[in-house]
């Protein structure tokens, strides 16, 4: 039992493997947020009047609204004064392709293993790469516009789709519905922008890849994708930021619509910078993702695999509109040393016999904490709503902890909600068993914790479902006995 | 092959084990068996390494290495195998894939390259048919949802793959109907070579009906009270427990 504890603290003591800064020329304005600053983004990035209105009234709005303070997480007071809200990589001129990209750039993505002439070559995945706040490639792209798909910075969608962005922007996350899609609204500086066609399955995988840089640049990405009818997306986000002191503020906006007959599955990896192991640093992830299915029979599936982030705060949700529509989550949360995260979903039935399924397993390590936090509801009208949700923890070692925190609200007779919550250790049984057929006790734990995330894995892309996995394996590193 | 001398050992400062001494040599079927309490399923442990059992003083020979000093891990690579009383779930692994890097990890060990996909399929179903294993068993996780009969025969089959020098069958024949018993049995039988010994532990004569010992050894109350061959597993059958133990209490109250 000792040794297995051991094992575990040196599990917890792995290091980061992407910290590292890239040395690039930064475009950045000074810190602090205020109309001013908020016109200068707007300025920066060419935006038309509506757009700068749109964000001055979120600002206007976020000014009256507090900081949510229910979350199970601990963090000192974030000093919005002190964030810089703009940072882009000095252009020099447009770029046409990958070969004009800064190679200390493309290097930066070599060291994260997404090398984009890979990716491109090897994958078929179409990736648009966002470095701190500004798009650098978008690849694919033509080959996407033949048949009518819109895969583009959001910055670029405000420019050339400036209808479908006012249409749909804000339309699922209202600019006041929190804190941080307030913050969000207002500031929001890049993120990407999927249109689909009616009755297009987009046949490739839809790729991007964020990363933090600049040093002291909160990042508030804005995604939006709109799925019109009988059309399918699969978009996979992919998360890494380098190695930091201080913390660092995330709060993105993700959008998904989704029209009759539509299916979007939406993909995360996540792991960013998780602070050292006594804590200090880290990325302060608070996310707002939310999907709607519009029509009926639509359908929206968010998997995600997070291991990074100091604090996780993130509910990917469905608002269940269109009658027979779906919703779906499925989650892993791995959480070490003094990582918090408050994740889940919330399933939102209106429309008549739609259905929703919740699959979240939460893994904690170290002294970590790991909740999660998933709300169901069937409204009046929400005849023959059916909902299943499944909350498995794990945990590894005595000083981590697992919660569940279930919010059911049926208002509809016919609904059927069903909630099942378990909680194991990895038991000194199952390693023994492990190591007595010659498994060592890290790679028995890397087994174990695998197999009790294998239902969510299945749930990926397969070359993303491999780099989840790896990233499992990173994060456990030096494990358990 | 395995040398065991003077071992004695604690659980919870308790001393279980006060003093074992015995000496398996290759290819022999040693059985020992013992009246509920008496340390056989300890023995098991402390041989396999589990933490909680504290070895106070003895020492044991495996293949001429000190196996005492060698982690649970590396003692499997030697080549020791413990079949488990009670085979342990693993929700999500694959009995295959748990295979898969139990071999390859004793592979790495001795310095060979891992089996490749295609290897390690012919392997396995040469050994399925040994064992009379289907392969929809080895696809689900490993012993999750499996009935008694299963669990005890994918831990033969796990030691059919494993090839190990030495096997400690620990209560293998506990909760088997007669039908499985015969299977399992069967399975060993098939198992055992010149060189592969066999350190069965029972409660039961009955396991030996069907696997014939070279030595049958009673362990009670932490030591070896008597030896013998099959004959002696008959006359405890006959007789009971009994007719040693209570001698033994007796001497002992002197």
């Amino acid at each position: 039992m000792k040794e297995d504890l051991n094992l575990l603290e040196q599990a917890a003591q792995n290091d980061y493997k992407y910290g590292f800064v890239t040395n690039i020329d930064t475009d950045t304005i000074p810190k602090g947020l205020s109309e001013a600053v908020i016109e200068l983004i707007s300025k920066k990035k060419n935006e038309p009047e509506w757009m700068l209105k749109w964000r001055l009234k979120a600002y206007a709005h976020w000014l009256k609204m507090e900081e949510p303070t229910w979350p199970n997480v601990k963090y000192p007071p974030i000093n919005y004064q002190d964030i810089i809200y703009y940072a882009a990589p000095k252009k020099k001129e447009q770029l046409n392709s990958l070969d004009e990209v800064d190679p200390e750039l493309l290097r930066t993505f070599e060291k994260l293993g997404i090398s984009l002439d890979e990716q491109k070559r090897l994958s078929g995945v179409a990736v648009d790469v966002v470095m701190d706040s500004v798009s650098i490639a978008t690849s694919f792209k033509e080959q996407l516009s033949e048949i009518g798909v819109i895969f583009c910075s959001i910055s670029e969608a405000i420019q050339q789709h400036p209808d479908l962005v006012k249409k749909y922007l804000g339309s699922v996350v209202p600019m006041t519905d929190n804190y941080f899609s307030a913050l969000n609204s207002a500031v929001f500086t890049d993120g990407s922008f999927c249109y689909i066609p009616k009755g297009v399955r987009c046949p490739m995988e839809l790729s991007t890849y964020f990363r933090i840089n600049a040093e002291n640049s909160g990042q508030f990405e804005r995604t939006l994708i709109i799925a019109e009818d009988e059309s399918y997306v699969s978009y996979l986000e992919g998360c890494t930021a380098p190695m930091r002191d201080e913390n660092q503020l995330h709060a993105a906006v993700v959008e998904l619509v989704a029209m009759e007959k539509a299916e979007i599955k939406y993909s995360t990896v996540q792991n960013w910078y998780p602070g050292d192991k006594n804590g200090q640093g880290g990325i302060y992830n608070f996310v707002t993702k939310r999907g709607i299915c519009a029509g009926n029979h639509s359908k929206i599936s968010w998997t995600q695999v997070e291991t990074g982030s100091a604090i996780t705060w993130k509910y990917p949700s469905v608002i269940l509109k269109g009658d027979y529509s779906i919703g779906e989550f499925y989650s892993v949360a791995f959480t070490n040393h003094h990582q918090q995260a408050d994740t889940g979903t919330k399933m939102i039935h209106l429309g008549k016999n739609t259905r929703s399924r919740i699959v979240a397993k939460g893994i904690s390590a170290g002294q970590s904490n790991n909740s999660y936090r998933g709300l169901v509801r069937a409204s009046k009208q929400a005849t023959n709503a059916r909902n299943y949700s499944q909350c498995d923890s794990l945990l590894l070692g005595d000083q981590c902890g697992a919660h569940t925190f279930p919010y059911i609200e049926v208002k509809n007779k016919t609904a059927i909600v069903e909630h099942e919550a378990t909680t194991s250790k990895i038991g000194e049984d199952q390693l023994f068993y492990c190591r007595q057929r010659g498994i060592d006790a890290e790679a028995a734990v890397a087994l174990i914790v695998n197999g009790f995330a294998k239902e969510v894995m299945n749930q990926l892309p397969m070359e993303f479902a491999i780099e989840a996995q790896k990233l499992l394996a990173i994060s456990m590193e030096g494990s358990v006995g | 092959m395995l040398s065991i001398k003077n071992i004695h050992a604690n659980v919870e400062g308790k001393e279980i084990l006060k003093g074992i001494n015995l000496d398996i040599k290759p290819g022999e079927v040693h059985a020992i068996m013992g009246p509920n309490g008496s340390g056989k399923s300890t023995l098991a442990s402390v041989l396999a390494g589990r933490e909680e059992y504290e070895v106070t003083e003895g020492e044991v020979l495996f293949s001429g290495k000190d196996l005492l000093e060698l982690s649970i891990e590396d003692r499997a690579r030697e080549g020791l195998f413990l079949a488990f009383q009670y085979p342990v779930e693993i929700p999500g692994v694959s009995t295959t894939n748990f295979i898969k890097a139990a071999v390859n990890e004793k592979r790495k060990y001795q310095g060979l390259e891992p089996l490749d996909a295609v290897a390690f399929l012919k392997m396995m179903k040469e050994k399925m048919a040994m064992v009379e294993i289907g392969q929809s068993l080895l696809s689900r996780s490993i012993n999750e949802g499996f009935s008694g009969g299963e669990k005890k025969r994918n831990e033969i089959f796990q030691m059919a793959m494993l090839e190990p020098k030495l096997a400690i069958l620990d209560e293998t024949d506990s909760g088997l109907d007669i039908d499985a018993l015969r299977i399992v049995a069967n399975g060993i039988n098939k198992l055992r070579t010149p060189d592969r010994s066999i350190l069965l532990i029972t409660h039961y004569q009955r396991l030996l009906d069907y696997i014939q010992p070279d030595y049958v050894h009673v362990l009670y109350k932490g030591r070896i009270v008597k030896s013998g061959t099959k004959e002696l597993a008959l006359e405890l059958e006959e007789k009971g427990y009994d007719f040693i133990t209570e001698s033994i209490d007796q001497s002992a109250n002197v």
